[in-house]
């Protein structure tokens, strides 16, 4: 029964992932490449193009997942208690998680754009009085229109994670805590944290993933140099040159094992932070 | 409610921070003239809204490939879903862990790696540049989803009604139509809004393996964003969010902690 899933897994994925190894490797017969090196490797790691672009790419990862979690349980206990418009309020709050990445990388360039609509306020405030003065937050070196966008979807697809979990756990434990003289800072410090931290740990573990090696906003809020890695790969898989295949699959498989072995450092890593609690 | 006005403001911070970048996509795509520093625009027009239905555009024929590829994602994934979904939802056997593992690799791993490695194939056997290697190549992406949201479906199914219609002498087919297939309906909708989101949204993969020659509508928003139309971009962009706003009100409630065993297979 598990035959068609693994079918379209082994063979697509699986299948996919080894031909880029393999053609990471320099194996292309199609252009004339027939043999095995390790030289695609060897150029990326000397290449300053590839090293400022990996830099570039776990900043923004790193950063994304560390901002977007650290909102989204603000934003999850902000919302947990019924209040005026609660529900209003969780419908919007769930809204962004179905849109495109691309739309909203569309919305944060009109937003944060020097033309964008922040830097008409600003200009109407009077702070600026051309588009240069206003800061350069996209297409910019320290990738902020890119942590931008991460952190809008990213914040309301953990924060709704994690709002089901406090609504699944209840107040039970709280209300123990409570009666046993904890304060606010204490119920929350010791217990509803504590119980959150496997919803935590496996939806900062997506986010990260998916902000290591995703495409689209890098694509088109990114500066041209240096651009995130799954950009630089597919600017050499493109490329007119067909030598620079190779560098391409190498870039690739540079991102899945990357992500591969950061995923399974974070989840031993937070496993010891839990036994040490 | 006055008794936390701190609260309060939070919640206010939620609310214009997940609104904000659609204001200026809605303001653009009612713009004819907008240019820096006016804060709204100097003449409004329908002009985008007009650009984007007119007859015989590029939309229509990239609508119609995003929905044809969109269903036809659907419908495989589904396929493939259902009876993977009820391995891992009812049974315990040996490598479950391994499989379970297998089929989330690709929510971890990005499936662009994949899809570099996998195009010669495609270009060797026909099926590059084609609307069906398109859809092929979002099963990728798409698969782990159904099946982790199909599993847990069955997880909660009862298979004993399957005997009793047995007992009662219904064939395997009729098992299927009358008893699984009813009981199951609400999570294959689930499972299919996800799937047709997924492949709805996806770019590169389209791109990659459709080479330009497949036109659905997020590459042709991408090329509306970079050729720095803002109006008919913006009109576009809300046009192309239409079906995951139609998603949000259908699934909600299944978001919202009721079901809160699917509220952790969201998408990131």
């Amino acid at each position: 029964m598990l035959a068609p899933a693994l079918i379209v897994i082994i063979l697509l994925f699986g299948g996919g992932l080894l031909l880029a190894l393999t053609q990471s490797f320099g194996f292309l017969p199609v252009i004339g490449l027939n043999e095995f090196s390790l030289a695609a490797y060897g150029q990326l790691f000397q290449d300053d193009v590839f090293l400022t672009s990996l830099g570039l790419t776990l900043w923004i990862a790193v950063a994304s997942t560390g901002i977007s979690t650290i909102l989204a349980l603000a934003c999850a206990l902000l919302l947990r208690r019924p209040f005026w418009g609660a529900g209003w309020v969780r419908f919007l709050f769930q809204l962004n998680i179905p849109i495109p990445h691309l739309v909203g990388a569309i919305g944060i360039l009109l937003l944060f754009s020097q033309s964008g609509l922040f830097a008409r306020l600003a200009y109407l405030a009077g702070l600026i009085r051309e588009t240069g003065e206003f800061p350069a937050l996209v297409y910019d070196p320290y990738a902020i229109g890119i942590i931008l966008e991460y952190v809008w979807k990213t914040t309301c697809f953990t924060g709704v994670i994690l709002l089901a979990n406090l609504q699944t756990l209840g107040d039970n434990f709280e209300d123990v805590a409570r009666t046993l003289g904890a304060n606010s800072w204490q119920r929350l410090r010791f217990v509803t944290l504590p119980l959150l931290r496997p919803a935590v740990l496996s939806s900062s573990i997506l986010v990260f993933a998916f902000t290591f090696g995703a495409f689209e906003v890098p694509f088109l809020l990114g500066q041209r140099f240096p651009s995130a890695l799954p950009v630089l790969a597919y600017r050499k898989y493109v490329d007119s040159d067909l030598t620079s295949r190779p560098e391409a699959m190498a870039i690739s498989i540079v991102i899945a094992i990357l992500i591969t072995f950061l995923v399974l450092l974070y989840m031993r890593l937070s496993k010891q932070a839990v036994k040490r609690v | 409610m006055i008794k936390n006005p701190l609260k309060n403001l939070g919640r206010l911070a939620i609310v214009l921070g997940v609104l904000a970048p659609f204001v200026p996509l809605v303001i653009w795509s009612f713009s004819f003239r907008w240019f820096f520093p006016a804060v709204l625009p100097t003449e409004w027009s329908l002009r985008p809204w007009l650009t984007v239905f007119a007859p015989q555009t590029r939309v229509w024929i990239a609508t119609a490939n995003s929905l044809w590829i969109g269903f036809g994602t659907t419908f495989l994934s589904i396929l493939i879903g259902i009876p993977a979904g009820r391995a891992l939802g009812l049974h315990q056997f040996k490598g479950k862990t391994v499989v379970e593992f297998l089929i989330l690799a690709p929510t971890i791993v990005p499936a662009l790696a994949a899809a570099f490695g996998i195009h010669i194939m495609f270009i060797r056997y026909g099926l590059a540049d084609t609307r069906l290697g398109v859809i092929l190549v979002h099963l990728i992406p798409v698969t782990p989803y159904t099946v982790l949201i199909l599993s847990s479906v069955f997880a909660n199914y009862n298979p004993d009604y399957e005997d009793q219609a047995r007992s009662l002498g219904a064939n395997p087919l009729q098992v299927w139509i009358y008893v699984t297939i009813p009981a199951i309906l609400p999570g294959i909708m689930v499972a299919g809004l996800f799937a047709f989101i997924i492949s709805w949204s996806q770019y590169i993969l389209t791109l990659l393996i459709g080479g330009g020659q497949v036109l659905t509508l997020p590459v042709l928003l991408f090329s509306f964003a970079t050729s720095g139309d803002s109006g008919l971009t913006a009109a576009l962009s809300l046009v192309f969010i239409a079906p995951a706003v139609i998603f949000l009100l259908l699934t909600s409630r299944y978001l919202t902690g009721q079901n809160a065993a699917l509220g952790g297979f969201g998408r990131v």
